[in-house]
């Protein structure tokens, strides 16, 4: 992993504290997620203290600091979503795959994200799933979807 | 296309279409711009609307369904990308303009369609009840019974300025907005207008910023430009984060050269050499959009070293925010693009003084620098002429909740409030309308017999409401104010920086208040209801604490839903604390369960669940429910098979 | 440029650019804060210091709005005095009610606020923030519960310690401050300075006390229980007990330690003594070849820490003395308990000290030999104040005692450690009788006297110039580090203190103590110094009793074996 970093890190090479959020997220985009490897690579290469570096990264809701399940479920809720009953259709999830919002299952299988607008209210409630879309959930409808996944 | 063909286009545009005035182009120019608007066409084409919204809906089987039509028979088709019209519910949408016919609009299309469709109209006959309307040209045959988009009532009422472009031109296309228009106002300020001039003629114009706040655009333009500085920066605040309200993404991914144009405009006012948009990294397909525009506008020389030769530099960087609310307080977005945690600073000193890097620094909202190169094209005499005396131009609106169209419509200042209930349609249930709410977690409240109020900044607040950013939510009485108060504060306090303590604390006990009130204790008695009721007068002085003094607009706003809904809905509270009921049914550990005893078959399931043993009957019998001992868990309702399980 | 502002319907006046807070205070008018910190850019966290700005829609806070001219300000108008009671009373709900139990009770400033703003009953209240206290440090224990998230610690450790251990951490009401990766303290680059501890408002960040251990050791008549206590300790905690700052009570503290039992009481600064005599050996073996400048000072751990982390090319430039408090820890144990029959393994050594790092120092693996460590426990300034308090010893009314021998003269060098500058003075003093054979007409160097910030210093001893640079604080160290390691910065001897002022601001000191109170001090530690008879380490006739009879010679082999150290580089996330 850490050469893939260091190859990242290639583009940065006369960057300043600005471009610590653009480098953590290509590196997530590239690995998944922030390791404290990552952390420390990314620190020595700008110059910022580590501590500073997590505080950043554990202020936005995109940086996450375990991989992600194979399956990753991110659920949004907006208020038009919230409006048409997403809380149920969370719970439903979480109870289904045993993880609370922002985790991975311990097999690595599932990861829950709850997000705050996804911006297709006219779908509402939506989800989607490793990015494909499922708009205009009911309980009836991500119970399905859950088994498909599940069973695979 | 090669490179030379893409140089020579290039060639004909700085030459011929960006400098000179439209009513003098040759008949040559003219000719060609009508090719590159695709009002000239020899071949068929079909536009698809692809935006983050329409692919939820699915509009990318769709696209695949069509190309796979146009490969299996073999046709001489275009297909062409394009944005969004902004009724959102009817997407995915598809256009097609067959030569000689005038372009006509398809809506709620599903794969399925897209044979029968395609069949048809090739073949000049039209599935009628899937056509929305078709567009007016002077040289196209229009189609028999189909209304022309612009009497569709939808679109009539509107003033599309900004939207104009939206679901018409390929976002992807710096020619498509080129040939409509597009960077002539760019031409024409960097060419015959100085900093200064600029400032004042966006300033004359009477352009207020669309972020809620209002703030003179050009006031703020011209602040930035007296400071004497080696280095200002010009900011488009783009991180539309207000969950319920997609404007700015859907004008990003419909129209984004629109943007670029502003903001070059923008940071020529303030003789700024680098910009930055700053947007969600979420939105992964207005990130593209926006690449894809600045990558072309360098290509052009739109931006770049000594643009259109006029001596003045002009960089563009994107900045994907990596989500959090707060970041669209200005001061806290500057200090994202710092790359620190997004926390507000005090004002003053403020940004136009000591923004980003320390230096001058102007953020607008997209919506505002969406305006700009109208009002540079078209003068400031045009533009004042539109909307009431304090607030000129247009103001967009995303609608959703309970509304039977979630869409986007752009109305002319001073148009009432009920004009954005009529566009969106109503109420969609069939139930009865509610309210009407305005500017998402910040915003307010609007009953039914207060939707004549203007849209204006001024006679907004004299109402004690705001224009907020944009994003309405219509409400019907099926939506639980508390629920839906709850949910805008259990927002805040998720996305408050934490840094000051009144939004910090406050929100999170303001939370608990609005849960205890719909909440159900174990055990019921007056002490509760007593605290419950306290909560609600402790509610309007933690509100009035926060607004008062929080560091941010985030704080300071947070309470007025609130504050609004005590006002308005105070029977409703009073049902919650008091009766313990909720109307809309929403509010799960108030609602009381009960078991039709025409479906249940007495399978004991839901009694031996009922974790307070409410549920009594003989097996095989109807069960029925002890309404003083259900808590309304619902998990009766979860394990009957045969739906015998409801609640009131 | 000067105006008038209207502050509560009186006029003053006011500096053009100034914040309205430090107007107010200029003119007499208090205004309670929790975030704002002197010397330090206002962030407006805390929202205490609000006023009411007429014209403006909300309330102000005057930490951070500067004064404009024609304003009209409130500060205690009932609408401001509303709002500040409540962002109290909202803090409080958050907050743990242990006031009772609490490190800070009765100098805390949220409790002081609560009662200034008549805090009476329990008006807001909800669910608490579920946090764990962190102990792994022993020096500094965190109590995230406590926290009001005012961020001094995290300003007070980035911008003037440069250590950067601290930082907020999550966003909304999960906010915490916590350290890279929320590792425990002790597994961070934290450096233990404790100058965190000395702004926290409250019990959040408090020292990591060993007063229990103290008590039980003394009531353990299986164990020889004896004490040394650090120079700057005698001039400052007489502020504990109401006395003026800058009080010296060296001979009431010897009676009061004999008085709560402990075997044998020491004084630091004959340890000092011994380090002067032992780097200005090493000083004095270099200068003869002219290599390994320059000699930097290791007796302070919480700078030992920092190199050891940050910059570990610097460790073979430091000296290899130990700490005066480890160098008699040393031959406490090794000298003292051979000569009086006492077994090593049953002495248990105290040290008093103005410091939190060295409760770290003590438990370093390379303060101890043959698996005895020099020094057994370490306790505060404050710390000891409540020992007092605990025995019920009135220090107004007794009289003053001497410490000990065989340590039982000091020379009044040893007690100038206890200021920035002083260890240098101390050295010089005998280096001069070193070099040149004679002791120095006058004993003062006023140039490495109150030097601010990082100085470098040029002294003349006999024919020959020596470099001298003083880092009085942290606050630019990088400079001066990386200045030595690629040789643009050349001295012969460089002296590090981490805390500004030296260890009488130390992270143990008194808290509530303002810089007047910290100068006070060191005021208090040059007068002594005027007084005293022996000025120097090698005037010392116990000092040199000692060599004759056990160390041989500043630089012995044995001196080595007992008094010099060496350190590593330590991998911590930075």
């Amino acid at each position: 992993m850490e050469n893939r970093i260091e190859i990242l890190l290639e583009k940065y090479s006369h960057s300043r504290r600005d471009s610590l959020i653009p480098i953590l997220q290509d590196i997530q985009e590239e690995v998944g997620y922030l390791s404290e490897e990552a952390i420390v690579i990314v620190g020595k290469h700008l110059g910022i203290p580590t501590s500073k570096i997590f505080g950043l990264a554990t202020f936005y809701n995109q940086f996450r600091f375990e991989p992600k399940g194979i399956h990753h479920i991110q659920v949004c809720h907006g208020t038009a979503c919230h409006m048409l009953g997403v809380v149920s259709i969370i719970e439903i999830i979480e109870k289904r795959l045993k993880i609370k919002a922002g985790q991975t299952s311990r097999n690595g299988k599932y990861s829950l994200e709850v997000v705050t607008c996804i911006g297709a209210c006219s779908q509402s409630p939506v989800i989607s799933i490793n990015g494909v879309y499922y708009s205009k959930l009911t309980a009836e409808r991500i119970k399905q979807i859950l088994e498909e996944i599940m069973g695979e | 296309m090669d490179n030379q063909d893409n140089a020579n286009i290039i060639k004909f545009f700085l030459e011929n279409v960006l400098i000179n005035d439209p009513s003098g182009y040759p008949k040559l120019v003219e000719d060609r711009l009508e090719v590159f608007r695709r009002n000239r066409i020899s071949k068929p084409i079909i536009f698809i609307g692809i935006t983050s919204s329409s692919v939820c809906a699915g509009a990318l089987n769709v696209k695949t369904a069509i190309e796979e039509y146009i490969a299996e028979n073999q046709l001489e088709i275009e297909l062409v990308i394009i944005g969004s019209l902004g009724i959102c519910s009817d997407e995915p949408m598809i256009d097609i303009h067959i030569p000689g016919k005038n372009r006509i609009v398809f809506r709620k299309v599903t794969p399925n369609d897209i044979q029968p469709i395609l069949d048809g109209v090739l073949n000049k006959y039209l599935p009628l009840e899937m056509v929305l309307g078709q567009y007016r040209h002077k040289f196209h045959e229009p189609w028999q019974d189909v209304p022309y988009l612009d009497e569709l009532p939808f679109f009539k009422e509107q003033n599309r300025l900004i939207l104009a472009n939206c679901g018409v031109i390929d976002p992807n296309s710096i020619f498509d907005y080129m040939a409509r228009g597009g960077y002539r106002a760019l031409a024409k300020a960097i060419r015959n207008h100085t900093y200064e001039d600029i400032c004042s003629m966006v300033e004359q114009s009477g352009l207020r910023g669309r972020g809620g706040g209002g703030y003179p655009t050009g006031t703020k333009w011209r602040k930035a430009l007296q400071v004497s500085t080696d280095q200002r920066y010009m900011i488009c605040n783009a991180d539309e984060s207000d969950p319920g309200a997609f404007v700015y993404r859907l004008l990003m991914e419909s129209d984004p050269h629109r943007i670029i144009e502003g903001l070059i405009i923008g940071a020529y006012a303030i003789n700024a050499s680098k910009a930055f948009i700053y947007t969600r990294n979420s939105n992964r397909l207005t990130v593209e959009r926006l690449e894809r525009a600045i990558e072309q506008a360098y290509e052009v020389g739109l931006l770049g070293h000594n643009i259109l030769d006029s001596g003045f530099n002009i960089d563009i960087v994107i900045r994907k925010g990596p989500g959090a609310y707060v970041c669209g307080e200005e001061t806290a977005l500057i200090r994202s693009i710092e790359g620190k945690r997004g926390t507000p600073t005090d004002k003053p000193p403020y940004p136009t003084e000591q923004g980003l890097f320390g230096k001058p620094t102007v953020v607008n909202n997209v919506e505002t620098i969406a305006n700009i190169s109208s009002i540079v094209l078209n003068g400031v005499d045009w533009y004042s002429s539109i909307g009431t005396d304090n607030s000129k131009g247009t103001k967009i609106f995303s609608i959703s909740g309970k509304a039977l169209n979630t869409c986007v419509v752009e109305l002319t200042m001073g148009t009432p409030l009920s004009m954005i209930l009529e566009l969106c349609g109503g109420v969609g249930s069939g139930r009865k309308f509610k309210a009407m709410h305005l500017g998402g977690p910040s915003g307010f409240s609007v009953l039914p017999d207060e939707l004549d109020v203007p849209i204006d900044f001024d006679k907004l607040k004299a109402a004690g409401l705001a224009i907020g950013s944009g994003g309405i939510q219509i409400l019907d009485d099926s939506v639980c104010i508390i629920d839906m108060v709850k949910y805008f504060m259990y927002f805040i306090q998720k996305e408050s920086c934490g840094k000051c303590i009144p939004c910090r604390e406050g929100s999170r006990r303001m939370l608990e208040i609005l849960q205890n009130i719909s909440k159900r204790p174990q055990t019921e008695n007056g002490h509760n209801t007593l605290e419950r009721f306290k909560g609600v007068i402790h509610l309007e002085s933690l509100a009035e604490v926060m607004r008062d003094t929080s560091l941010c607009g985030l704080g300071q706003t947070a309470p007025n839903p609130v504050l609004r809904s005590l006002k308005l809905f105070r029977d409703e509270y009073e049902e919650h604390i008091f009766d313990r009921k909720c109307q809309a049914g929403v509010c799960r550990d108030l609602r009381t369960f009960y078991i039709d005893i025409e479906k249940c078959t007495g399978c004991t399931a839901c009694a031996k669940k009922c974790p307070t043993n409410a549920i009594i009957g003989t097996p095989r019998s109807p069960y029925f429910v002890v309404e003083d001992k259900c808590i309304g868990c619902g998990i009766c309702e979860e394990v009957c098979k045969f739906s015998a399980v409801y609640f009131k | 440029m000067q105006f008038n502002i209207e502050v509560n319907n009186r006029l003053i006046e006011v500096r053009k650019g100034e914040t309205i807070l430090s107007a107010l205070y200029r003119n007499g008018i208090k205004v309670p804060t929790l975030c704002n910190m002197k010397d330090l850019s206002p962030t407006g966290a805390c929202r205490i210091c609000v006023v009411e700005v007429e014209g403006k829609e909300n309330l102000v806070t005057s930490c951070s709005y500067p004064v404009e001219e024609s304003m009209k300000i409130k500060t205690h108008s009932p609408r401001v005095v509303k709002a500040r009671k409540t962002l109290v009373e909202l803090l409080l709900s958050n907050h743990p009610d242990d006031c009772l139990y609490c490190e800070r009770n009765g100098c805390c400033e949220l409790q002081d606020l609560a009662i200034d703003l008549n805090i009476r009953e329990r008006r807001i209240s909800g669910k608490k923030s579920r946090h764990k206290l962190d102990l792994s440090s022993p020096s500094i224990v965190r109590d995230p519960a406590k926290c009001i998230l005012c961020g001094r610690c995290v300003r007070v450790c980035d911008e003037i310690q440069s250590v950067c251990t601290l930082d907020f951490l999550n966003r909304g009401s999960k906010t915490i401050i916590g350290t890279a990766m929320a590792r425990d303290l002790n597994f961070s680059s934290c450096i233990n300075c404790g100058r965190c501890v000395m702004v926290c408002p409250t019990g959040a960040l408090h020292e990591h006390g060993y007063l229990d251990e103290v008590l039980d050791s003394l009531n353990n008549p299986a164990l020889h229980v004896v004490v040394q206590y650090g120079p700057a300790v005698t001039v400052s905690l007489a502020e504990e007990f109401g006395i003026k700052a800058g009080k010296d009570i060296n001979g009431v503290i010897n009676a009061a330690l004999r008085k709560i039992g402990f075997a044998q009481i020491f004084d630091t600064a004959f340890g000092a003594d011994l380090a002067v005599m032992e780097t200005v050996e090493l000083i004095m073996q270099r200068l003869e070849t002219g290599e390994g400048f320059p000699v930097i000072s290791s007796c302070c751990p919480a700078w030992v820490k920092y190199a050891e982390q940050f910059y570990p090319d610097i460790l073979p430039y430091l000296s290899t003395c130990k700490s005066p408090q480890q160098m008699l820890g040393s031959i406490i144990k090794s000298y003292y308990a051979p000569q009086n029959n006492i077994n090593p393994n049953s002495i248990y050594s105290v040290a008093i000290m103005p410091c939190l790092a060295k409760k770290f120092e003590a438990q370093r693996e390379e303060m101890t030999h043959k698996a005895i460590s020099d020094v057994d426990v370490v306790i505060t300034t404050r710390e000891l104040s409540r020992l007092i308090k605990m025995y019920g010893i009135d220090i107004q009314n007794i009289d003053p005692q001497t410490p000990d021998s065989p340590f039982g003269t000091r020379s009044s060098a040893g007690k100038l450690f206890g200021t920035a500058g002083g260890t240098t003075e101390a050295i010089l003093r005998t280096l001069h009788y070193r070099m040149t054979g004679k002791e120095l007409n006058s004993s003062k160097w006023h140039d490495l006297r109150f030097v601010s910030g990082i100085k470098e210093i040029p002294v003349k001893i006999g024919g020959k110039e020596l470099k001298i640079v003083l880092a009085n604080g942290l606050t630019g160290i990088e400079k001066l580090v990386e200045g030595i390691l690629n040789k643009t910065i050349n001295a012969h001897f460089v002296e590090i203190m981490t805390c500004p002022g030296g260890c009488v601001n130390g992270g143990g000191q008194p808290f509530k103590s303002g810089d007047k109170d910290v100068k006070a001090r060191t005021r208090s530690l040059y007068e002594i110094d005027e007084v005293d008879t022996i000025k120097a380490a090698h005037k010392n006739p116990l000092i040199n009793e000692l060599y004759e009879k056990f160390l041989e010679k500043p630089g012995s082999d044995k001196a080595k074996q007992q008094l010099h150290t060496c350190y590593t580089k330590r991998d911590v996330l930075l």
